[in-house]
Formats: structure tokens, C-alpha cells, sequence
């Protein structure tokens, strides 16, 4: 159905018919926008900003551009249209219909899937909160702005989702969404690399191009959830998400082609020199590649998992583009490849692929952000400049799984502890990097204008012209 | 390029600099046409409709690509792409214009080669001003045509003039035809021609504003000249012409459209329009100023129009009653009679001359947009003037034009 934007919370799930659903919502969005006042962009309630909002959820009304107040964002419940007949594409319930009411036995399970997917949401708004104090450009800042408003909207679908379904307990788990805090002591963000920093806009694009796509990769598992409600809002919010991931691998590319630029003008690949130029250097980039990178790998969860297994066996979580897999699906006869470290070697074996589904779903991602680092080495190969940038291996400087105790360099060779943090300066970014980082980064906000240290993109958003007003301040 | 052999059309293609590979586009077609490896994301041009669902969810803009090819890229092609290929401008062979085919039969052959020809003064396809809206094309073809109702045909010349312009007014009903002005529609008239063949489809600007010629009703007003004559002067009877200055009220008529993605007007504010025209060639000039007109209220329209208006006599010049009413602070009209009794002959490129120093500083302003349509003898003339124009206003004409045009700036439409 579409989109009923005349009532206090747009929504295309019939909100008005299920009055004490309705009630309970209205109670939740006013202590949203507290959070939002209080835990949003920074400074930034009165702007205008040139926002994409959906006002269907088919092709031709999802991207809608105007100037919207954030505060004003139409957050709401919008679920993709249901499938007609659709049926459990994998695990024991394979070909049943699927559910539309949570099973008794599953809901556990299902309310820790939906409560560690939205905790994700609102933890990155947090993450980000000052980023826009920095922004190199009306469109990053802009940009910025969508990625938050997006984010909220994520943490809407969940938080439906646990209205709608779980009773007492979803509304519980709702208000918790809202006291959680990135990065708090007493009470943090379920996940680690929510509770990281995101202090600067290399980290940020860093963070959106990495970190918002094991959001993509979770989401798509979701997507095909015999559960349906929950499929059908994950496929909704994977469209929002691609946004994020253009916005993290286009911010690179466009830092890669400035400094790219600088180091043809000056004829120099030395880091100190670039550095004093205004630009970021290759090693440094590499840096917090690795960085973001490994923190990311870790939310996939263990090697070996039976949570994940039980996910799957259920039909609660798929893979990543399960449909489009040739096998089975139901994998109690499979093997997959899995890394292990013993006597002093890394090694593989086979094990069995449903307690793999962590590893299989990170190696896909794995697959997605390579392709993504080769179309920035185009970028250093068009200049004729390098090196190029490298995926660490994946079990360098791991927290979490079969790595966690075992000291990775980037290049995959297993060394001691003491080897290990010798060289950790020229692995991961130093306070120095960071330093530097911040450093270069003041507030460009005039229409058509860019910071030093990045490329203006290709294309504007909207196919706006360089010099929009993507953001009117007030 | 080994593939799919239609002659030339126009493809829809992903560029591979852009795209970021988020799979919303392959997610949302629901033709199964575009699909992926590891390396890149591809479209299947014999699977293609064009339907333009794919667009507004990618994130990049990389899905908005389109080719005037000869022969189809095929998506072995597509897969190896690190950019799309630079492409000539596809030159325009008469001798082949009857086995041109467009994709997937959304944009009929015969009207892309109309549409080549009538841009030749700009070297082919210009891409529109940053602020137009976004144009539907190719709704109703020749074999599925929107049929619309004749609501009004009065004659635009006065009744001494031995040309014979008329306004026709067609109603839609309840089929939507959604068009922008300066987009053109097509007209099937019906019978064959004197080898059993159905007529060729005929193109005309459109001369209402998007919102109707009534405003808010489902109608678009076309301006139509009997043809008589051949461009020698020679007698001659224009099948489609004739057949619509004749329509009666009530009549029903086969159209196809719309059409055009280039000569599009601005929407922001503070846009401002030149336009250059002679008779017919006011058409697309209409609907932009009514457009304009109606909107002139609203904050943030402000953008000034110039209108060169060209005809014969002051006779055969249409809509010159209402042009005359228009408020000075809305529009600035200039006329050029050729053939008026007691003047001296004037062409618009006189009336450019005389304003040469405006005009140099229209040209120059990134928010003034140049359209000139109308008969392809004046072409030359007004560029001309244009030319001169910067001369005297210290500009460089060459670099200037290939500027507006790579930015939109300036479109030409003749016949």
C-alpha cells in the first residue's frame, strides 16, 4: 500500500487500524526526537537540507529531493510490498509458507536478531555526531546528513518490528535503543565497533565504506528471513543503505584522486611532503583501511557459530543472496572452508557449512570490499601513482573468533606478540595520523567549494551542479 | 563492437567509474535486464525497456548512461569496461534512416532521426539545463498511441493572411500524457500514403505548459501551419498538417510521444530564458512564457524572459494579441517583420544586433538559457548575431557556445 504521510508516523503497514500499536509508537517518537535534540548531528537542528525522502516505497517515489529540517525528517514504517505466496527459501521450514506472526518457539532468538541489528542504527548517529563541525564540502555535509537521517529511519523499522510483535518486551528493548549510548561505559552500544570513535571524515568514509557494508551484508541475510515483516523491512532499508556505501567508497576515491594529483605536482611519494602539502598520504589511507577493516570483520561473530547455525536452520536469517545460491539450502550435508590457527600455523578445514554461515557471510564481504579497493587502485594506476591499497589479511588484529589470540601481520604471516607491536605503528593509525588527520580537516561550507585534501565528485547528488546549496544554514 | 545488430539506438548502460556496485538497480528491474560478475554491473539491451524504474534508487547516478549506438554494447562488452567508451557523435545517414530501430520500440527510429536532424545546429544531442524537470518519454508509440479528443482548433493568423496558423487543442481524457515544454508529440495521421504504407509520424512542439492548456486539466495545445507549399514554394499539401487544421471538434486523434530530453526549460530561481523564434518555432516559446506567466507570483520565480519573435507580417504572427498583454517585468518581446507593407525588412538577428550588448551579457550569465527554434534559414543568421554580439562584448563566441552547450545552456531546433 502506499505511503500514509497525513497521519503523525508515515507508514505503509496500516498503522491506523491497530490503535494500540499506534498508541504505543506515538509514546516512543517524542523520546526519539529527544535523542535525535540530544545524540544527533551537532548544531545542526535548524538547517535546511537537501534530503532524499521516500514517498513510496516503489521505484518511481522512494527518491524524493527537498529541503527538509532534519528535526522534520518523516521518519516512519516502510516495509517493501509483501511477495504474493512467498515460501522459506532455506533450512528446515523450506517450502512452508512463511510466517507473518513471530513462531513461539523462535521468538528469542528473532528478538536478539532484530535488537542487535537496531542497536547498529542510532549507535552510528552518535558515532558521527560532530563530524559535520568538520565537513570538507555542502555536499559531504549534506551527504552526512542523509546517511544520519537514514540511519534513524533503520532504527524506526526495528523499533516497529519490536512494537508490532514482541509486546512488553519489544517495547522494552525500544526504550533501551534510545539509552544506549556509542561509546559509554556503563552502558554502551551491543556492538564494538559501534562503541569506536568516528572522529574525522577519512574515518568516516572509512566507516560508511566498510562498516555500512556489513550492514548491507547483514541486512541482505535478513532479507530473506521466513519471517516476513522483518524481510520486507530489510529489504527496504537495503536501498536506503546503498547511499552510505556510495558516500564511504566515493569519499575515498575522492581523497585518493587529490592526493593522487599532489603527488604528480610535487613528483614526490614522500609522506612529509605530501603531508605539508595539505594532503593525505597512501600509507596513512592504508592505515585506517586496515583499521576499519579488521574492527568490521569481527561483527561477523565467530568462525564457528552455532547461534548462527540455529539462525539458519530456523529460517530466521538466510545468506547473503540465498535465492541466487545453487545448493540445497538447508546445508546439514555441506562443508565450507574455515581458518584456524594451530601449532604456530594458520590452517584450513572444511567444517561443517552450517556453523561456517559467519565465516561464508564475511568471506562475501570480503569479495564485495576487494572489488571496491581495485577500483581505487584505477584511480593511483589513471594518475601513475601508488602503492596500491591492500585488504589486510583476514586475521589481522582480530578481537573476536579463531584470530583473536593469534598476532596477524597485514600480509597474513603469524609472529610473536613483541614482533606484532613493533611494527603496530605502520599497521594502524598512531595519535600522530589521527593528530594530522584533524588537523587538515576545517569547515568548508560555501556553495561550489572543497577542501584541500579532497576531489570535488564526479556527479552531484540529484544531478545537482559543483556549486548547490545542498545545506542552508540559518 | 560484435553483438545485437540494430543499426542505431539509443543505449541504457551503467558507468563503471561511477557505480559502486550496491546491486539497488539489479534489485529493483524488473525485467531481469541488468545483472553483474565480480568486475562490473551490466544491462541487457535486448531485455532493456527503457522504463527508467532502476534510476531513482541508485545512490551514484551511474545508472543514468545512455548511448546512441549503432550496434548494442553486449554485456561481454560491458563486462570488461573499466569507463564507458568514448563515443563519436553517430552521423545521420538518410540512406539508412528507414532501418534505424531505437530501444526496444519506447523511442520510435523515425523520431530520432527527426529529433538529429531538427538539433544539426547544435552537432547533435545537448544535454538539458541542470534545473529541468525530469521529462517522460516514448509513453505511446505507433502501435500503442494515446488517443486524444480535439477541445478547440481556431486559427492564429488573421483572416486577410494567406497563412493559415492555427491552435489546436487536444484532450487526453483519463490517459496520462505527462509532457514538459519544449518536448515534442507525435501525430499518426490516419490512411496510407500513395504506396499503401501508414504515414510517417509527425512531430510538433508542444505550445501549453506542463500543467494543461486549461490549467490542471489533461490537454495540450499544439500550433499548427498549413502546409501549402514546399520549402521552393512549390504547391504542396502537408498530409499531417492538413489533415489537423481540418479536425473539427470532437474528432479523435492517434498520438505518440512524448518526446525530447534536451530542449527543456530551467526551474530554479533567478533562471532566465532568451528565445529566438519565427512562426511555428514559437510553439515551445509559448509554453515556456506560460508557464512563467502562471508562476510569476510565486516566490522564487523571478527569472527574466527575452523573446526575439520573427514572422512575415504583423498578420501571421501567432499569439500576438496575448504576447502583447504580457507584463513587461515578465517578458521583453522584440519582433522582426520580413515583409511588412511600409517597413524596412527585418530579421530577429537585426533585432539581436540592436540589443547586442544585452544579449552578450545574457550569453555570458550561467543562469540565461538560449533557445532558438524555428526555420532552418534563420539558423545561421542568429548565430551569427550571437557572434557579433560577444565581439563587440569582448567575449570568445567559440569557447562560449561549446560551453552552453556542454552545460545545457543553449538549444536549437529547426526544420
Amino acid at each position: 500500500m502506499s505511503i500514509d504521510y497525513a497521519s503523525k508516523i508515515p507508514n505503509n503497514v496500516d498503522l491506523g487500524s491497530d490503535k494500540t500499536l499506534q498508541r504505543a509508537l506515538e509514546h516512543w517518537q517524542p523520546r526519539y526526537l529527544d535523542w535525535w535534540r540530544e545524540m544527533g548531528p551537532e548544531a545542526s537542528l535548524a538547517h535546511d537540507v537537501y534530503l532524499r525522502t521516500a514517498v513510496s516505497v516503489d521505484p518511481k517515489g522512494w527518491a524524493h529531493f527537498d529541503y527538509v529540517k532534519m528535526p522534520d525528517y518523516r521518519w516512519g514504517i516502510f516495509l517493501a510490498p509483501p511477495e504474493a505466496n512467498r515460501t522459506h527459501g532455506f533450512g528446515a521450514h523450506k517450502g512452508e509458507a512463511v510466517w507473518n506472526e513471530v513462531p513461539g518457539e523462535y521468538r528469542t532468538h528473532l528478538r536478539r536478531i532484530i535488537v542487535t541489528q537496531g542497536d547498529t542504527e542510532p549507535a552510528s548517529v552518535e558515532q558521527q555526531r560532530h563530524l559535520g563541525l568538520t565537513c570538507p564540502s555542502l555536499y559531504d555535509l549534506r551527504n552526512l546528513y542523509q546517511v544520519n537521517v537514514e540511519e534513524g529511519r533503520h532504527l524506526w523499522a526495528m523499533v516497529y518490528l519490536l512494537h508490532a510483535y514482541f509486546g512488553r518486551d519489544g517495547r522494552e528493548e525500544a526504550d533501551e535503543m534510545l539509552a544506549r549510548r556509542s561509546g559509554d561505559e556503563d552502558k554502551p552500544r551491543i556492538l564494538g565497533a559501534f562503541n569506536e570513535k568516528t572522529p574525522d571524515w577519512l574515518s568516516f568514509f572509512m566507516f560508511t565504506f566498510l562498516t555500512d557494508r556489513d550492514g548491507k551484508y547483514q541486512l541482505a541475510a535478513l532479507a530473506e528471513s521466513g519471517f516476513d515483516p522483518l524481510a520486507r523491512s530489510t529489504r527496504f532499508m537495503l536501498t536506503e543503505e546503498a547511499h552510505h556505501l556510495f558516500v564511504g567508497e566515493s569519499g575515498i576515491g575522492r581523497i585518493l584522486q587529490r592526493t593522487a594529483q599532489v603527488m604528480k605536482e610535487k613528483k614526490t611519494d614522500d609522506p612529509d611532503a605530501l603531508r605539508a602539502a595539505g594532503v593525505i598520504d597512501i600509507p596513512t589511507i592504508q592505515r585506517y583501511l586496515n583499521f576499519h577493516f579488521s574492527v568490521t570483520l569481527d561483527l561477523y561473530g565467530s568462525e564457528i557459530s552455532s547461534n548462527a547455525a540455529t539462525f539458519f536452520s530456523t529460517g530466521l536469517k538466510g545468506r547473503f543472496e540465498e535465492t541466487k545460491v545453487v545448493d540445497d539450502h538447508v546445508l546439514t550435508n555441506v562443508d565450507y572452508t574455515v581458518p584456524f590457527v594451530e601449532g604456530g600455523r594458520i590452517v584450513e578445514k572444511q567444517e561443517n557449512a552450517l556453523l561456517a554461515l559467519n565465516e561464508r557471510l564475511r568471506d562475501d564481504y570480503i569479495a564485495d570490499c576487494q572489488a571496491g579497493v581495485d577500483r581505487w587502485n584505477k584511480i593511483l594506476d589513471k594518475a601513475g601513482v601508488g602503492p596500491h591499497l591492500r585488504l589486510p589479511h583476514k586475521g589481522f588484529h582480530r578481537k573476536i573468533g579463531n584470530f583473536s589470540k593469534a598476532f596477524v601481520t597485514p600480509e597474513g604471516a603469524l609472529v610473536s606478540e613483541a614482533e606484532w607491536n613493533r611494527h603496530a605503528t605502520t599497521w594502524l593509525p598512531t595519535p600522530t595520523d589521527h593528530a594530522f588527520v584533524q588537523a587538515i580537516m576545517g569547515r568548508v561550507a560555501e556553495p561550489g567549494k572543497y577542501a584541500h585534501w579532497i576531489a570535488p565528485p564526479a556527479r552531484g547528488i540529484d544531478q545537482r551542479p559543483e556549486s548547490f546549496e545542498y545545506v542552508r544554514f540559518h | 563492437m560484435a553483438a545485437t545488430t540494430l543499426p542505431l539506438l539509443r543505449q541504457h548502460l551503467i558507468d563503471p567509474e561511477i557505480c559502486i556496485r550496491c546491486n539497488t538497480c539489479e534489485e529493483t528491474c524488473t525485467k531481469d535486464a541488468i545483472s553483474h560478475d565480480r568486475r562490473n554491473y551490466v544491462v541487457d539491451p535486448g531485455r532493456c525497456d527503457a522504463c527508467g524504474d532502476c534510476l531513482p534508487p541508485c545512490p551514484t547516478g551511474a545508472i543514468d548512461t545512455w548511448l546512441d549506438v549503432r550496434q548494442a554494447f553486449s554485456l561481454e562488452e560491458q563486462r570488461t569496461w573499466d569507463a564507458i567508451p568514448p563515443l563519436p557523435p553517430p552521423p545521420i545517414d538518410e540512406s539508412t534512416g528507414a532501418a534505424l530501430a531505437a530501444i526496444s520500440g519506447s523511442i520510435p527510429s523515425e523520431v530520432i532521426l527527426l529529433e538529429q536532424e531538427a538539433s544539426l545546429a547544435q552537432g547533435g544531442r545537448v544535454p538539458p539545463p541542470w534545473s529541468a524537470a525530469h521529462p517522460y518519454v516514448g509513453l505511446y508509440s505507433a502501435a500503442l498511441p494515446a488517443i486524444a479528443t480535439v477541445t478547440g482548433n481556431h486559427r492564429l493568423t488573421q483572416p486577410d493572411s494567406d497563412v493559415d496558423i492555427r491552435h489546436i487543442v487536444l484532450d487526453f481524457g483519463k490517459t496520462a500524457f505527462p509532457y514538459l515544454e519544449g518536448q515534442t508529440l507525435g501525430v499518426l495521421p490516419p490512411g496510407t500514403d500513395e504506396h499503401g504504407r501508414p504515414h510517417h509520424v509527425r512531430l510538433y512542439s508542444v505550445a501549453s505548459p506542463r500543467s494543461g492548456e486549461r490549467p490542471n486539466h489533461n490537454n495540450v495545445a499544439l500550433t499548427v501551419k498549413r502546409v501549402t507549399e514546399d520549402r521552393e514554394g512549390r504547391p504542396a499539401h502537408g498530409v499531417a498538417s492538413n489533415y489537423l487544421c481540418d479536425l473539427e471538434r470532437g474528432a479523435q486523434v492517434q498520438v505518440t510521444g512524448p518526446f525530447g530530453t534536451s530542449f527543456l526549460m530551467p526551474n530554479h530561481p533567478g533562471s532566465r530564458l532568451l528565445m529566438v523564434c519565427t512562426g511555428t518555432g514559437s510553439a515551445p516559446m509559448r509554453a515556456m512564457t506560460e508557464r512563467r506567466r502562471r508562476r510569476m507570483n510565486l516566490a522564487g520565480e523571478s527569472g527574466r524572459l527575452l523573446l526575439f519573435f520573427g514572422a512575415r507580417r504583423a498578420a501571421e504572427l501567432p499569439y500576438f494579441g496575448p504576447l502583447m498583454k504580457l507584463p513587461r517585468d515578465l517578458i521583453e518581446v522584440e519582433l522582426a517583420f520580413s515583409r511588412e507593407e511600409g517597413r524596412p525588412k527585418e530579421y530577429v538577428q537585426d533585432r539581436i544586433r540592436a540589443r547586442a550588448r544585452e544579449v552578450a551579457a545574457w550569453l555570458a550569465s550561467e543562469d540565461a538559457f538560449v533557445y532558438v527554434c524555428g526555420h532552418k534559414r534563420m539558423e545561421e543568421g542568429v548565430l551569427a548575431a550571437f557572434e557579433e554580439a560577444c565581439r563587440s562584448g569582448g567575449l570568445d563566441w567559440k569557447t562560449l557556445a561549446a560551453d552552453m552547450l556542454r552545460t545545457g545552456r543553449m538549444h536549437i531546433e529547426t526544420y
